[in-house]
């Protein structure tokens, strides 16, 4: 029904334009994925450039203020104060960092190595399958949550055997989502075509199979962003994540509990934080699908 | 008044690139009894055409600008969502072209049957013929004998017995007798039949053709057959409608058309079939490509490929000429014998 | 050129199910210069059948010859080899192309595979697909585009193209144009045609329309339950066809002219 005829563009970089153009154009369909975008930015720029934005960097340093101690939200501390009298907008932003870029390494880590599985489980088939994928099962019997606490009881706590520890029950969602796609895309014509030609095994695989995947790959990337985030955080919030006073959103949920309800401020924003990038990263990653895969639509 | 009415049909649909005006003032008036085949190549809107008789067409991103498609009288594209659903399973019956992606697999042919005869019920009591009063169950039952009769019908060998079936379990002809019949189920006066041959080999096609042809001899209901295939237009229809870039270029009875085409278009179109006589290396393609329908032509919209376009092409809307009664062709020079 | 010899694939039946013989002892050949036509409705073994010519999968019984070389016994060297003499295009144009790689791309694929055979650097590939480009109707400035910025008809030249890229003497052409549209359809049939006449091709046409076949091949075989049920010269099978499969294909095949309707 599309099959109009549109603006034939002249040059190979003006088509390239034209494809992000088009992009663009459905990502802006949705007001809610713009907003998603525009949230994940704002965090973004939080991460970066944090500890040079916020009102009290001293604080994000591990200062602390005993004259101050539990002041309400005001014009000289927007999010009030906490126990020690640290600003808790300064840390809620210095925040934004860790639980980023834990988050980030979490799922970059985890769509390799569920990529690098699941494409050869897909692609060979057969007993290497059956045998991947099994393994897979297992791994994804495995609560995260408890995978994590017995890393950090065997290798000691620390944001990197965290990370490492979350990745091991994470891959599993990847590899099943790329060996989907892999044994999908094997039937294609164009599959049959290059097969037909006699290219070989690899060629077949990184020619002409992964460059079709990473749609979804990165769909899902952005999808379990929010979530990695949040588990980051639960990690941090039971004690064997981030450790304080490293500040992390977990860890200032969890010192803020002994606060509540007198002094809410402490718990809520911090709190608000963790919603908004689970929100944000779902919005986003909805946008993207309807970006880079239109049939999935509605 | 003829039973379905489309009149001066102005149809734009969004999208990144602009607004395009896909269907360009359509008018077609199908009565009880005809076949109307609508032809053209991919994009041409006969498609749309046919969607916005069943108003399956999504607005946005689709608009209607101007025109209406009038069932009986009544304007389809004014009446609400709840009129036109009962409009839908009852007068108006669809089939489309993939009968394998238009059966639940997960439910029997049976059930998904009596739905669509309950729900025709629910449209117009006389479909299963029950006094108003009657129980669910003896609705239910009603509408499953009647599910059997139009399987029978359309030519489904022991129908009481594979009723039960599930889809997987019928070949593609099988599957699209079953939609036929689940079409044909509320007794509708029109059927809007878009492809419904294309996924479909050659002997298959040919009793799928002969059961509409019969079905509509028997019913007398008229029927749009959408189809990119002059030959099936040819053996069934009573009448062709021509269509090119979202206009009607060339209409009228079946034998007129073919035998004397006279838009430079239709002509075309029959030249690039094969036939028994053309050598090899012969045959006649359209050079050139249908225009860009965001920034349309202001003229005739074939005039750029078309070897008889005068200047007056480019200006304004083709003047209509009739050859012979009913057969009429939107065209300033006219080939032919009505040149 | 293509010899095919008593043909026989048997699919193992699956649960206890009885096997499945796609394909019951098939013959036929293709010469040079040659159009062969070959017939048959879905089911019918005609994808069986292209699939062992391709080599992609092997007969049960029965011998394949391309330029007298049977290809069940040759060396995996020897193959790769072989494989560049026979080439294939697709039925859908939509399908059969790798949407995230370009014109270029895909019509230079070929020549990298068998960069062994042809010799050809980088630069050479590149001047060769924009020839092969311009041999099929396209031109230079199409070389970076990617295939939906095609239409139905330029995808197909695009097959084309990849499919002559190492200079085969025999393709096998499934059902190249029941995805276009008529008008299309006749330019691409006409190319074709061409191309026959210059390079001397050989082509094993498969197709259900048989206008098309009519109009195109110099013999025809009709394929019909993994059975060749006729096989002869295109004109006579059209004057008076022999099978009863014959007869029916032909009373079923729609006719543009409306005084040649059974239904009239």
């Amino acid at each position: 029904m599309s099959a109009v005829a549109g603006n034939i563009p002249s040059s190979a970089a003006a088509a390239r334009l034209q494809n992000w153009r088009r992009g663009l154009y459905r990502f802006r369909q949705s007001w809610l994925s713009v907003v998603g975008l525009a949230i994940v930015v704002l965090l973004l720029v939080a991460a970066i450039a944090g500890p040079w934005l916020v009102p009290y960097p001293e604080h994000v340093a591990g200062g602390i203020n005993t004259g101050a101690r539990f002041k309400p939200p005001s014009a000289q501390h927007w999010f009030g104060t906490n126990e020690l009298g640290q600003d808790v907008l300064s840390l809620v932003v210095a925040g934004s960092r860790v639980s980023l870029l834990a988050g980030l390494a979490v799922v970059t880590l985890a769509a390799i190595v569920g990529t690098v599985v699941g494409a050869v489980a897909g692609y060979v088939g057969r007993w290497v399958d059956e045998a991947l994928m099994r393994f897979t099962d297992l791994m994804l019997t495995l609560p995260s949550l408890i995978l994590a606490m017995a890393v950090a009881a065997a290798l000691g706590p620390g944001i990197a055997n965290m990370v490492f520890a979350i990745v091991l029950s994470w891959w599993p969602g990847f590899a099943r989502l790329v060996r989907g796609e892999v044994m999908a895309r094997k039937e294609e014509v164009y599959v049959q075509a290059a097969r037909a030609l006699g290219a070989s095994a690899p060629r077949i695989l990184f020619r002409h199979i992964l460059p079709n995947i990473v749609s979804p790959i990165i769909v899902k990337a952005s999808l379990d962003m929010g979530f990695a985030i949040l588990t980051v955080a639960s990690l941090g919030f039971v004690g064997i994540g981030v450790k304080p006073p490293t500040p992390e959103w977990g860890v200032l949920l969890s010192l803020a509990r002994g606060y509540l309800p007198d002094y809410w401020w402490t718990a809520i924003f911090p709190g608000c934080a963790i919603f908004l990038a689970v929100f944000a990263f779902n919005l986003l990653g909805d946008g993207l699908r309807d970006v880079l895969d239109p049939r999935a639509r509605r | 008044m003829a039973l379905l009415e489309i009149d001066d049909l102005h149809l734009f649909m969004r999208s990144f690139e602009g607004e395009a005006h896909v269907l360009n003032g359509v008018d077609l008036a199908i009565d009880r009894g005809e076949i109307w085949g609508v032809v053209g190549e991919t994009g041409c809107g006969k498609s749309l055409t046919g969607l916005s008789v069943s108003r399956l067409v999504a607005t946005p991103p689709a608009r209607y600008a101007r025109g209406a498609v009038r069932f009986d009288g009544t304007d389809l594209l004014r009446l609400d969502e709840a009129a036109m659903r009962r409009l839908r399973g009852r007068r108006i019956g669809m089939i489309f072209q993939d009968p394998t992606t238009n059966l639940n697999p997960v439910f029997r042919i049976g059930e998904q049957m009596v739905d669509v005869a309950l729900h025709a019920d629910g449209a117009d009591a006389s479909v299963l013929g029950l006094p108003s009063g009657a129980s669910r169950r003896a609705r239910k039952a009603a509408a499953r004998d009647l599910a059997i009769r139009m399987l029978d019908r359309v030519g489904i060998p022991d129908a009481a017995g594979r009723i039960d079936d599930y889809p997987h379990q019928f070949s593609g002809g099988m599957r699209q007798r079953v939609l036929i019949a689940m079409a044909l189920i509320g007794r509708p006066d029109l059927l809007v039949a878009d492809e419904p041959t294309t996924a479909l080999d050659v002997s298959v096609q040919a009793q799928i053709l002969r059961l509409i042809h019969d079905l509509v001899r028997q019913d007398g209901l008229g029927v749009m057959l959408i189809t990119h295939n002059l030959g099936v237009v040819a053996q069934i229809c009573s009448h062709v409608a021509v269509m090119y870039a979202g206009s009607i270029v060339e209409r009228g009875p079946v034998r007129a058309v073919l035998k004397n085409p006279t838009h430079p278009y239709t002509r075309a179109l029959i030249a690039a079939i094969p036939s028994a006589a053309t050598a090899r290396g012969t045959l006649k393609g359209l050079a050139g490509s249908v225009p860009n329908l965001i920034h349309a032509p202001q003229g005739c919209r074939f005039a750029n490929r078309c070897d008889r376009a005068l200047p007056a092409c480019r200006e304004g809307r083709p003047a209509t000429v009739e050859p012979s009664p009913g057969h009429r062709v939107a065209c300033n020079n006219p080939a032919g014998e009505a040149a | 050129m293509l010899v095919v010899e008593g043909v026989t694939k048997i699919y193992p039946g699956r649960r206890g199910r009885p096997d499945v013989a796609a394909l019951k002892g098939v013959s036929l050949t293709v010469g040079r210069r040659e159009s062969v036509g070959l017939v048959g409705e879905s089911g019918s073994g005609k994808t069986t059948l292209t699939r062992c010519i391709l080599g992609l999968e092997r007969p049960t019984a029965g011998r394949i010859l391309v330029d007298g070389k049977d290809i069940a016994t040759l060396p995996a060297a020897e193959m790769q080899r072989l494989r560049s003499r026979v080439q294939i295009v697709f039925q859908d144009p939509y399908a059969s192309l790798n949407p995230r790689m370009t014109a270029h791309d895909i019509v230079a694929e070929p020549m990298i595979i068998h960069r062994d055979t042809l010799g050809l650097d980088a630069r050479r590939r590149t001047d060769r697909v924009a020839e092969l480009l311009d041999l099929v109707g396209l031109g230079a400035q199409h070389l970076h585009r990617y295939p939906h910025e095609f239409s139905g008809g330029q995808r197909q030249r695009i097959g084309i193209a990849r499919a002559l890229a190492v200079n085969p003497e025999l393709i096998v052409l499934d059902e190249p144009t029941s995805a276009l549209d008529v008008s299309v359809q006749a330019q691409v049939l006409n190319l074709l045609h061409d191309l026959q006449q210059r390079f001397s091709l050989g082509y094993l046409f498969i197709s259900h329309d048989l206008g098309v076949i009519r109009y195109v091949c110099d013999r025809v075989s009709l394929i019909y339950r993994g059975e060749i049920v006729e096989e002869g010269p295109a004109e006579a099978l059209f004057a008076g066809p022999r099978s009863e499969y014959g007869r029916m294909l032909l009373g079923a095949m729609p006719d543009p002219d409306p005084d040649r309707s059974p239904f009239r």
